[in-house]
Formats: C-alpha cells, structure tokens, sequence
C-alpha cells in the first residue's frame, strides 16, 4: 500500500476498517439519493392518481424503442462495470480498465440516444409543455403534467449519469496510474455502487415513463 | 389594549375552554419546572452543606411513571381537541350557503338571492351558515378570530367552513395566508345582525336577481342546455343527438363514476365536472363533455351551480 | 467558578498555530480549523437575519407600520425566515461545535471524510452569496414556506436566486450528516461503546440521520418549484391538473423534521452542560438517548399539523394531530431528566449553565405551546396568528440559541484557549432571558386575539402589545451583542484556560486547550460510563 493511502490512518485499526468506512459513506449517500427521487417518484404516481387519462395520452408519445434500447445498454454498463470490479479483485487491473473503459462508452450512448435523439424528437414533436403542446383538450393538463415528470426525471438521471461518468473516467485514470491492486480497490467498489444506483433510478423511471399507460 | 375577544359563536366558547384547559395545564407544568429549577439551583447549590444522600439506582420506575402520565394527558388532549375539530368542520345540512371568492387582495362575497359585497359579510344570529371558498389565484385563509374558525382558500378547489353566530356585533375579517404584497390589506368586516335587520338589509341590498336565476341564463349562454336539456333534463329527453345526465335533482344524490367510485354530488362535484370532465366521468354515459377550464370565472360558476341546485326532478308522468 | 488559581500558559503548539498563512486556513482539512470558518460564517448570517428582525420589530411598532412599503417589510420577514432558518439554526450547533467536538468526545483524530468537511463549508459558503446577491438585488417576498402559486406565478421577487442558494446550502447540509453519522458509526475510540458515548454525540448522530434523509426531499421540491416558476406549468398548478397542496406536502415533509434539525443539538448540549454544572451523572442516560432517536423518527409522520386548515382531510388531520402529541412525549422525558440530573447534584452558576438553565425554562414554554397547536380545534383558531410566531421563536430562539450560547461558552476554553470574562457572560445570559420573554410572551396574547402574522399593518387594538414586544426586541438584542463583544474581546485578552477548566468528564477534557491539530497524543482508551462524576464525600472536598 502506498503512502498516499496513508493520511488520518491513525485512528482506523486496519485498512479493512478504512475502506469500510468508505463504502458506508456511499451507501449513506445513496439513501439521500433514494429520497430525493423517491420524492419524485411519489409525486408522479399522486399525480397520475388524479390524472390517468391525460397521463396516459401522455405516455403514449413516449419513444418506447429508444427507452428499451438504453435500458439495455444501461443495464449493460453495470453489469459489465461489476465484472470489472470482479476482475480487479482477483488483481487484473487490466481487465478492469477494460471493462472501465466499455462500460464508460455505453454510458455516453446512453446519454447521446436519450438527449441528442430522443429529447430532440420530443422538442420537434412539441412535447416539450410550453406554449405550443402537442395534446390539447380535455387531455392536455394531464398529458402536460406527465411531461413535467418526463423532462425533468430524465434532466436529473442525466446530470447524475454524467457525474457517474466522470467517476468511472476518474477510476479509469487512477487505475491506469497503477494506484489499484488486489488489496486496495476501494474507490472502484465506491463508483460501482454509484453507477449501479443511476442504473436502478433509470430501472425505476423506464416503467413509469414507457409502459404505463402505454395500452390503453 | 383589549386582552379579551369576543366569542361571537355556538362554537366559540368550546374553543376557549379548550384553550383555557390548555392554559392551566401550561401553568401547572411550568410551576412544576421553574419550581423545581428554582429550588434546585438554591437548595443544591454548590457551596449548600445540605445532605446529598445516596443516589436512587432504578429510576426507570420513575422515568415510566411521568411517560405514561405524560401519554395520558396528551391522549386527553387529543380527543378534545379532536372532536370539537370534526364538529367544527362539519356544518348542517340545512346551513344557507354563501360563496366567498378570494382574490388578490380582496373578498368577494355572494349571498344566495343575489346580494353582493366587498370585504363584507353580513349574517343573521341563530342560523348556521356554510361559507363555500374559492381563491381566483393565490391561496388566501378566510379567517374570523371572534368566529374561532377559519380555512384556507385554494385556486381551483371549494372549501367549506361553517358556523352559528350568536352575538350580534361587528367583527374583524382577516386574510391568514400570505398572499402578497396587500395581504394585510386584505382584511374585512363580518356583520351579524338580527333576522329582521338581516332582512332589511337583504331587500336593501338585493339585485334584481337571485344567483340561481342569473345561473340559468348562464346555464344556457354556456351551450349546457344544449347537451343538458333546458331545464337540466337530460339529452335524452330534451331531443339532444348526445347522451347527456339529467341534472334535475342531481344535487345531493350519489353518482357512479365510470371507474367504480360513488361519489356525492354536492358543490365541488358539479365544479369537478365542468372544470376537469375526465376526472369525474359518469357511469354509463359517453365521455364526450369538454372541459370549461378557463372559459368560466369563478363568479359565473358558482351561479350555474346555484341554478343546478335549483333544480327539481321532473315528476314522473 | 473555575477553581483556577495557577496562571495557565499558552499551550506552544495547538490547532492554531498550526500555520498562519490565509491557505492554511482555506485548505485545511482539520476539523477544529473548519469548526471555526463556519463560525464566522454563521456569525454574520446570524447578524444579517438579526437585522431584519430588528427592522421588523421596528416596523410594528405603530399599527399603519413605520416602514411605508409593504413591500418591503414582506421581503424583510422572508429574508428573515430564510437567514435565519437555513443559514443560521439548521447549521449552527452541528457545523461549529459539532465539527470541533465530535472527533475530540470520539476520541477520533478528525472526522470519516476530512476533504467532504472542508467542500461543505464551500458550499455553505457558495451558498450564502447567492443569498446575498438575491438579498441584494431586492429579495423575495413569499414568506420562508414558498407557497405556490404564490411563487410559481404571482412573485416579482427573485424566487429562483434564492431557492438556488437554499438548494445549495441543502448539499452543505447532507455532508455535514454524512459525515457525522459515518464517524459516529467507525471512529468510535476503543472501548467506546454506543452506551459509553455522551449524550450529545448521540442527538448529533439523530440530527445527522434527519439531515440526510429529509434535506433530498426539500432538494426535489425546490427543483420542481423552479420548474414551474421557469416554465410557468408544473405539478403544483391546478389548471392543468396538479395540486398546490402537493407544494405543501411536500415541503412540510422536509421542514418539520428540519426543526427538529435545530433544536436536537442543542438538547445534546444541555445535556452536556447540566452533568457538567451539577457534576452528577445524567439522570436517565439510555431514555435520554432513545428519546433523542424517537424524535428524529416521529420527526417524520408529522408534517401534516402545518396543514390543519389547508384543505387536507380530516382523517389525516386526526393521524397528524395524535402523532404530534406522540413526538412532544420524549421531548417532555428529557426535560425531566436534566432538572432529575440537578437534584441532589453541586450546581455551579457559570455562564453555560445560566444559559442552560435559561434554555429549559424557555423551551418549555415553548414546547408546551407547541400542545396547543397540536389539538386540532385549538390549532383551527391559533393557526397563522402570531400564537405560531411566539411558540416557533421560544423553541428555536429562546431554545436553540440559549443552547448554540451554552455551548459556545462551555466550549469556548476548549476552542480558543482562553476563559471569557464570566460576569460578562452571566449578564449576558440574564439580559437574553428578560429581552427574550419580553419580545415573545405579548405576541402569544396577540395571536390569540387574532393578529395575523406576516401582517404589514394591524388594527390599532392590537398597538400596545406590539409596542412591548418591540421594546423587548431591543433589550434582546443588546443580550445577542454583548456576547459578541466580550467573545471577542477573551481572544486577545482572557485568561488562559487550562485543559480541563470545569472539571468536567469527556474525552475533549482530555487534551490541552486549544488541542493540537491531531487531536490526541495516542488514542484514548475507554473504560468508564459517560458522566463518571465522582461520588459525592470527594466532590464536597473539592468544591
């Protein structure tokens, strides 16, 4: 273990203890991170409780083949992260840059399928619920309710996605640097709790989004 | 400096002895604890020679003594506070409705045969009334401190509050929702008179209409009738190409909604059906009423919901 | 009194001479050093929202309002609420003396994450300048509660620069919790045991687990409320389907346990402070620290009782109601704990204990008034009038001050290396305590007469009250400055504190004042409950 590792070393027992104490902390930040979207979430589902018809004809514009496609390669990316993780507890640092790197370019198909082609339909088909929205009637308040939720769950799995990419990049890196081994790998268990959380939000958000409503 | 307000009410007076019980027993605690720390910072001040003894050991007897007589109290409390909280939000059904509409900064006020005020209320003693709120943007709080009883206002929504009032007087009229820069202009009088006065004041006051008739031409202004029937009879009787519900006798009865639900079909259902059709469609009937939002105030609903109200059954022939 | 008659010298090395350079200070990673950047930073936010106070006292003093806009006296109340709210009580306690003191009681060299400590005091600070910007382009004037659609569609103030900064001082808030609960949990010294650890280690680990899992709620709301003010449609607005009540809902949801965010510590101190002053073991100790985690999770079923004339049903009014009588009941226990904890005990007057003291008087107050807004038909006339403004002001004012007080004088040796000038502080505690309950007490007479809150002007009847609430306000005020006077004063000129000037029981007592950067020589062992008080035949020989 190199010194770097070393500093408030004092009062952890072991390293054990140390990296411990770093996954707590992410763990702990994961459960604000279920609150906040848990508030979301809620709110949609109290929203659409008083709105069902509208949210439906709202649900039914939603690009059902662009959302399976990125869950697929969403879910991909995580589990291709965790085998990564696997490799480098057995010690193949390697591997893991591999799979680093992999899972790291699904993510930015991801981001590119859902914002540059995706929100860039929604906006020409005048989704978007601003002055000109496409459902008019007695639909439309519901409809632009549910687009409400649309835009802003995926603005916000968005930003969290790109922080998730910047951590997998930063793992990337350090790894590169040599800083892992069989021993100390405690960052990439970290970013891989992270990025599978964003990948949970997203498995949460593509039901609500795609298919409910969708066949009424 | 006036230290009393007058309990103008049936209910009043419930809420004071609540709030008195609440005083005493506040004073009964507090002598407790100031006694007790008072005492204590006297008799067991440091340089006090006064014996100490030995220190209780189990005190957990003690700790669950005062938790339970604590939870008891509290239960107490509750249900008094409780009760008196349904009753107070319960009004008869025989209460005469009046319609309250706030707005920024301002309360606009319609009695049932017509008569119109401004930051005003005027109300008969000995007759429970039923104030039936609206907001036309903000949320306001129509609050009545002599009355005991108030209730926010909403935007898009009724709310209901009701009361006896007792003591003829002049009371103060407040907006207790912050609703922007004239919020504490927004403020009033409530006037309860006698039934003659009240009477008098009527007739002096009154329009040329009650809101029930102004609602019937509304009624058909707004093409209702023209699904509904004149009269609210019904598309079907009314030689209408659309099946559309009679709403003669409506009020008051239980509805089907398409979905299962039996609601009743009092102020905010009719309200519901013209502003947001699809929340409330009909068993039985084709989901083709379209939505009013936006194209009827405040004030012209409420009188086309007087007018339904007005309504009686067609008699069987 | 501190029994000290030996002049103490300064300690060579400590925390504070451990590099003077402005980078030492903006980089460090050193939990004391951080403790004390917040410090400041509170400070002047504690002076920023004690100014609207002032000029809102000011302005009630005649019944038309001495300040011509009501405007701008809508701004100054919501400038005061935020201030106040989100950059004074929610941080103060846990930021200052929770950030110096919890490694130290530990027995821990510094906090779990080092680095996240010193990014949430940037953030905080990030935070405060874009309330101050937001303060100064002309503010908000929604009230602190942010109601839609007041906000969302009918403000001209600048809603969304202050949400922001309230958005961003949330993050400050949940790595302050984060880090506090992960610390609590690992870095216990060995042989501390969770029963072995003093009672304000465990109301800071039952603060921390509000802070984390309420402020995320308040994060999603505000983010929504933005939306809709932005885009003008959204969730809350009726028209299109939604619900305002949600807005609330939602809110309260964050908001209610947020205040038991800022009255918790200050129990923890208390409760530090009366063993201490009385040096006798805390009466209780487990019902005590389970009382302090049932708050925390009772904190979250009662969001509702800010909502009793809202529009909500009445059986949620009746959960909501009987829920807020169940979270009063621990609160109730610890009172009678600590005045338990004086009986029979050695009570010294020193300034934190006088604040103390003060703090159980007030709270009470407070607390018991919070049982009238807890029984519904009460609350129904109660509700929006200035009996709220007197019962939230004795429990966070004359509560949580009195006790961030009482702990930054108890402290203050530790801290800084220097004892405060102690009639100075026992003036100052007594002035606080007049001022206070001359401020507060006529407005619970108000609000049961009916004067509205957040009211620019009132009804003439209501002037003579006012007036002596007003006159209160000022004496209150000299109390908060005198503090600040003679504080600053002890820094250059007080006498030097030795390690342990109350002979009190703690690990913090342990190491010299002000410790050095690394906190403790060797990691301390644990083998004595908390409050280890000597029996009473030695006590009375050493008093």
């Amino acid at each position: 273990m190199s010194e770097a590792h070393l500093t408030n070393e004092f009062q952890y027992s072991s390293a054990g203890h140390r990296a411990e104490t770093a996954i707590s902390g992410m763990w702990l930040f994961l459960a604000t991170e279920v609150l906040f979207f848990g508030a979301l979430l809620l709110s949609w589902i109290y929203c659409r409780h008083w709105n069902q018809a509208g949210f439906d004809a709202g649900a039914r514009q939603t690009q059902l083949a662009i959302g399976t496609i990125n869950t697929v390669i969403l879910v991909t990316s995580s589990l291709v992260y965790s085998t990564g993780l696997a490799f480098m507890e057995a010690g193949n640092t390697h591997r893991l840059i591999q799979c680093c790197a992999i899972a790291w370019g699904l993510g930015v198909a991801f981001l590119i399928l859902k914002f540059g082609i995706e929100w860039h339909r929604d906006f020409a088909e005048h989704l978007f619920p601003g002055q000109d929205f496409a459902i008019s009637g007695s639909l439309g308040g519901g409809a632009r309710l549910f687009f409400v939720f649309y835009f802003v769950s995926t603005a916000l799995h968005g930003l969290h996605m790109i922080v998730g990419l910047i951590l997998v990049g930063w793992i990337i890196l350090r790894a590169r640097r040599g800083e892992f081994s069989f021993i100390y790998f405690t960052p990439v268990v970290v970013v891989g709790l992270y990025w599978s959380f964003v990948d949970i939000v997203w498995i949460l958000l593509y039901p609500l989004i795609y298919l409910v409503g969708r066949g009424s | 400096m006036t230290l009393w307000l007058p309990e103008a009410t049936t209910s009043a007076p419930e809420v004071d002895y609540l709030i008195f019980a609440l005083v005493l027993i506040s004073c009964a605690v507090l002598a407790l604890v100031f006694g007790l720390l008072l005492l204590y910072m006297f008799k067991y001040r440091a340089g006090s020679s006064v014996d100490r003894g030995t220190l209780a050991k189990k005190t957990w007897r003690l700790e669950a003594a005062w938790t339970v007589a604590t939870l008891l109290a509290f239960f107490g409390l509750f249900v008094w506070g409780a009760d008196l909280y349904v009753r107070l939000f319960q009004p008869p059904s025989d209460a005469m409705k009046i319609y309250v509409i706030g707005k920024q900064w301002m309360w606009k006020v319609e009695h049932p045969g017509g008569q119109r005020e401004i930051n005003a209320l005027h109300l008969p003693i000995g007759r429970p009334i039923e104030l039936i709120m609206t907001s036309e943007d903000v949320i306001h709080d129509f609050s009545i401190p002599a009355f005991r009883i108030k209730h926010d206002v909403l935007p898009g929504r009724y709310e209901t509050l009701w009361f006896q009032a007792e003591k003829v007087g002049t009371y103060h009229l407040f907006c207790t929702q912050f609703c922007g820069v004239d919020h504490a202009q927004m403020t009033g009088d409530i006037v309860v008179m006698s039934d003659s006065d009240f009477e008098k004041w009527l007739e002096q006051n009154g329009t040329s209409e009650t809101l029930a008739v102004a609602g019937k031409t509304l009624f058909m202004r707004y093409g209702c009738s023209g699904c509904h029937g004149g009269n609210g009879i019904g598309g079907s009787q009314s030689g209408s190409t659309v099946r559309a519900p009679a709403l003669a006798g409506l009020y008051g009865s239980s509805v089907t909604l398409a979905d299962g639900r039996v609601v009743i079909a009092d102020d905010r259902y009719f309200r519901d059906c013209v502003l947001l059709p699809d929340t409330q469609r009909v068993a039985g009937y084709p989901p083709v009423m379209p939505s009013f939002a936006g194209q009827i105030s405040e004030e012209d609903l409420l009188k086309i919901i007087a007018y339904i109200k007005s309504l009686a059954p067609e008699k069987p022939s | 009194m501190s029994a000290t008659t030996i002049e103490t010298p300064a300690p060579a090395i400590s925390y504070l001479t451990d590099g003077f350079t402005l980078r030492s200070w903006l980089l460090t990673t050193d939990h004391k050093r951080i403790a004390l950047l917040y410090l400041g930073t509170i400070t002047i936010f504690f002076f920023i929202g004690g100014i609207a106070a002032a000029l809102i006292r000011y302005n009630l003093i005649v019944p038309e309002g001495m300040i011509a806009s009501a405007e701008t006296y809508n701004r100054l109340f919501t400038m005061h609420g935020v201030v106040m709210v989100w950059f004074f009580l929610i941080p103060a306690v846990p930021v200052t003396l929770g950030n110096f003191v919890v490694p130290l009681m530990l027995g821990a060299r510094d906090l779990a994450f080092p680095k996240l400590n010193l990014a949430s005091w940037y953030l905080f600070v990030v935070a405060g300048i874009v309330a101050v910007y937001s303060l100064l382009v002309g503010g908000v004037d929604t009230g602190w509660t942010f109601y839609t659609p007041l906000t969302t569609e009918y403000s001209k103030g600048h809603v969304v620069a202050t949400v922001v900064a309230i958005f961003i001082a949330g993050f400050s808030s949940i790595a302050t919790g984060l880090n506090f609960i992960v610390t609590i949990h690992r870095l216990r010294a060995p042989g501390m045991t969770w029963y072995r650890m003093p009672v304000f280690l465990w109301s800071l680990y039952a603060t921390s687990v509000i802070l984390v899992l309420a402020t995320p709620v308040l994060a999603m709301t505000l983010i929504l409320l933005v939306f809709e003010r932005i885009f003008h449609i959204g969730v809350f607005d009726p028209a299109i389907g939604g619900d305002p009540l949600l807005f609330q809902h939602l809110f309260w949801f964050y908001s209610h346990p947020a205040v038991y965010v800022m009255i918790l510590p200050g129990f923890g101190v208390i409760s530090e402070i009366i063993p201490a002053f009385s040096r006798k073991r805390i009466f209780g100790y487990k019902f005590i620290v389970w009382c302090s985690i049932s708050i925390a999770v009772i904190s979250f079923l009662v969001w509702g009782h800010h909502m009793f004339v809202a529009g909500t049903s009445l059986y949620s009014a009746l959960v909501f109601s009987i829920l807020s009588y169940m979270v009063a009941v621990p609160s109730a226990i610890k009172v009678f704990n600590w005045i338990g904890t004086m009986h029979k005990g050695f009570i010294r007057f020193d300034a934190p204990m006088l604040y103390a003291v003060g703090f159980i008087g007030l709270f009470t107050i407070g607390g018991l008034t919070g049982l009238f807004v807890a029984a519904l038909a009460a609350d129904v006339h109660l509700t929006q009038t200035y009996f709220v403004v007197a019962h939230f002001h004795y429990v966070m004012v004359g509560g949580m001050v009195s006790a961030f007080f009482a702990g930054l004088h108890y402290w203050w040796p530790k801290i800084t290396g220097r004892m405060y000038p102690e009639m100075w502080g026992r003036a100052g505690a007594l002035i606080i305590f007049i001022g206070f309950n001359l401020t507060f007490f006529p407005q619970f007479i108000l609000g049961y007469l009916g004067m509205p809150r957040r009211y620019h002007s009132y009804p003439p009847e209501f002037e003579v009250l006012n007036v002596l609430s007003s006159a209160g306000a000022t004496i209150l005020a000299a109390g908060y400055l005198l503090p600040l006077a003679y504080l600053t004063w002890s820094l250059f000129h007080g006498e030097r504190a030795p390690a342990n000037p109350w002979s009190a029981t703690g690990l913090e007592w342990t190491t010299q004042s002000p410790p050095f950067t690394e906190n403790f020589d060797e990691t301390p062992m644990v083998t004595d409950p908390p409050y280890n008080y000597p029996p009473f035949e030695v006590v009375r020989g050493h008093v």
